[in-house]
């Protein structure tokens, strides 16, 4: 029987089997962030541990840290969480990508970025949407604050090999249908839970047909259906992508590593503990309805009646109309909203950016509503400042931030108010995630520019004529 | 760790699937250092966000304030890989979780801090759940992990599965990076076989800000 891609990578990586049986699996590349780096920190100084390989670890905050300049402030202000990760930092000698590096920005938007995270590379980071950077064919894995610290000092991450998952999407998408409407729909089919337990490939004509930052997008949801990592095969694509990035290999050493990375495919006759095959071509732009990620409806569709739910589901559905506010049977579109956020390690690269200002080009924000666009990174919101991007955006009536989490967690403070309907280009929409009592309904970058726009959910595709 | 042998306390129900960390421990005690977790423990659930009215929520209710179990639904602890969640637990009181199904992140999370997920059959979840709604809090359960049974105050006996390598760690209170630093001599075989035969994995460098942040090459 032929391996896997996870099966490959994991078998080049393990270190050996913990004597409870737990595999062993070396991390090639660690990516801190400061709201846990700085616990991990003190707790291995307390226990008299060191940082076993500094030089693989990087630190980059970006979830506690401002995204606005205070008035006649020179510089981005920080945290007190990313102060004791800038000590902790210096103390065990790690590099830290701080808040005025040009390199600064999401850890998971960064990663890939700068070559930290590449093809067949195992990376750990304290954050569930490690996976993202699966989408290039790294092995990441999320974890804990205690594991966070196990990895710095062993290098090594203590873990049950998870059983696979082969999730094929197939089909050519509509124009105006994006990686986030697939993996929207994808969690609306297989619910919240269905990757408990699992380490997913995703594969199939529509991820192979998808640029680096829409697959990029595509891994980063793998968290909310419950999955702990994902990946998809590198191909030329991808080592297109990595080439030339800071910390790639280069010369003889990067030819070296595009031949090893060519065999990291699954074999014909691999084994997955399940398959699941999704077809994407009939797909319409999609938008959350509810507090959990599964809880979702194509743009044009209407907010379902709980009544057609079973048992659990049912009051699940009930609860979740409560709290949005939201009457069965209603269309989604034309509902009124206050604030939109277009950022977060889902959807704040480069080409959202450049298919928001298209998009909007010349027109402008709808009178009453908050839109803010936080990107994903420095160096991309450089970018976009030097393509016009900001420009466009700025005169249409966006708020233009500087790189960080922002209203995806709300850990730094970007929060909206209480009741506020919000559409949003993150991954979360649990009760009180964006603020207290705030209504968030999860979407594409062009989905949410439409909304801001018009003031109202609409369906992009036909408020672009 | 704190070792976990017997556990004898009040049950309290919490039914809801999908109960996730946001929920557990929300941003606002998250994103203060010197938060207390045992309040922001369910933070909003317990405090209806702006408005004052009492919240009716299980572990507000006198007869669940001193809870040491909680009862779930399933896929307890989704979402964010907030360790604080499972912190926040601990520091209410509560030393030992039953549900039909964790979050993996969570129910690591859970092992590393001494705080015992017991996994069980959706039924017996159920049978549960109306074992506890039916005591109010007005008598004590016992979760005995040497035994991997539940005693419900009806003298009732659950029995529950874990692995013994995850017992043991729980019993003795084990330090999990101890147990990997063991193999040390292994790591650092790995790190010598990987820079011959794979030399990018190990060779990685990334310039600190100053010395140079320009593009390279």
């Amino acid at each position: 029987m032929g391996s896997s891609l996870i099966d490959k990578i994991w078998a080049v990586h393990r270190v050996g089997q913990r004597g409870d049986g737990r595999d062993l699996v070396y991390i090639d590349r660690h990516v801190l962030h400061d709201l846990h780096a700085g616990h991990a920190f003190a707790s291995l100084q307390r226990n008299g541990r060191g940082v076993r390989r500094p030089d693989l670890t990087v630190s980059v905050p970006d979830h506690t840290i401002a995204t606005r300049r205070m008035p006649g402030s020179p510089g981005r202000s920080g945290s007190s969480f990313a102060d004791s990760m800038r000590s902790g930092s210096a103390r065990f000698g790690i590099t830290m990508l701080d808040i005025d590096d040009p390199r600064q920005g999401i850890v998971h938007v960064v990663s890939p970025e700068l070559g930290i995270a590449l093809p067949g590379v195992t990376l750990a980071c304290p954050d569930s949407h490690a996976s993202t950077v699966g989408a290039i064919g790294t092995l990441a894995f999320a974890c804990g604050t205690s594991e966070l610290e196990h990895v710095l000092a062993t290098q090594v991450i203590a873990i049950h090999k998870p059983k696979l998952m082969l999730l094929r999407l197939d089909g050519t998408l509509k124009a105006g249908v994006t990686a986030k409407d697939v993996a929207l729909h994808l969690i609306g089919q297989i619910g919240v839970a269905a990757g408990r337990g699992f380490a997913i490939e995703f594969a199939g004509s529509a991820v192979r047909a998808m640029d680096i930052d829409g697959r990029l997008a595509l891994s980063n949801l793998t968290s909310e259906f419950g999955g702990r990592t994902s990946i998809v095969a590198p191909d030329d694509a991808t080592f297109q992508w990595c080439h030339g990035r800071e910390c790639a290999p280069k010369g003889a050493a990067w030819d070296a590593a595009v031949s090893w990375w060519r065999t990291l495919t699954s074999d014909d006759d691999a084994a997955f503990d399940r398959m699941v095959t999704i077809d994407c071509s009939e797909l319409a732009p999609q938008m959350t309805w509810g507090t959990d990620p599964s809880q979702v409806a194509a743009i044009d569709g209407r907010v379902p009646d709980p009544g057609t739910f079973e048992g659990k589901a049912r009051s699940a559905a009930d609860r979740a109309l409560a709290y949005m506010d939201l009457q069965p049977g209603r269309p989604l579109a034309g509902l009124p909203i206050d604030r939109v956020f277009i950022g977060s390690c889902a959807n704040s690269r480069i080409s959202d950016l450049r298919a928001v200002a298209k998009f909007v080009d010349g027109r402008r924000v709808s009178p009453g509503v908050t839109a803010v666009v936080v990107p994903g990174s420095t160096a991309i919101k450089r970018m976009a400042e030097a393509e016009g991007i900001a420009k466009v955006l700025q005169e249409a009536g966006f708020e233009w931030r500087d790189s960080g989490c922002s209203m995806c967690a709300g850990v730094n403070g970007d929060i909206a108010k209480p009741g506020e309907r919000c559409i949003s280009t993150t991954n979360r929409n649990f009760e009180n995630r964006q603020g207290a009592g705030v209504r968030t309904h999860l979407a594409s970058p062009l989905t949410a520019a439409a909304a801001a726009l018009a003031g109202r959910i609409v369906d992009h595709r036909k408020a672009a004529e | 760790m704190e070792p976990f042998t017997t556990l004898e306390g009040v049950a309290a129900s919490l039914p809801q699937d999908d109960v996730d960390t946001d929920q557990i421990l929300p941003t606002p005690w998250l994103r203060d250092p010197k938060a207390d977790l045992a309040k922001g423990l369910f933070g909003y659930l317990r405090r209806v966000p702006a408005d004052k009215t009492e919240s009716d929520f299980v572990l507000e209710q006198p007869a669940f304030r001193q809870a040491r179990i909680l009862v779930c639904g399933s896929n307890f602890g989704c979402g964010s890989s907030r360790e604080h969640a499972v912190w926040a637990v601990k520091a209410f009181g509560i030393r030992c979780l039953i549900a039909a199904s964790f979050a993996d992140i969570f129910r690591e999370n859970c092992l590393r801090n001494g705080v015992l997920a017991i996994r069980l059959p959706a039924e017996e979840i159920e049978g549960l759940h109306r074992a506890v709604q039916s005591v109010k809090g007005g008598a004590p359960f016992v979760v005995n992990l040497e035994e991997k049974r539940i005693r419900c105050p009806d003298g009732r006996a659950i029995a529950f599965d874990i692995s013994d390598h995850e017992r043991e760690a729980l019993m003795l209170g084990l330090d999990d990076i101890g147990l990997t630093e063991r193999h040390v001599s292994d790591i650092e075989q790995w790190e010598n076989t990987s820079r011959r035969s794979l030399p990018f994995l190990q060779d990685f460098r990334i310039a600190p800000f100053n010395t140079s942040n320009k593009p390279s090459q």
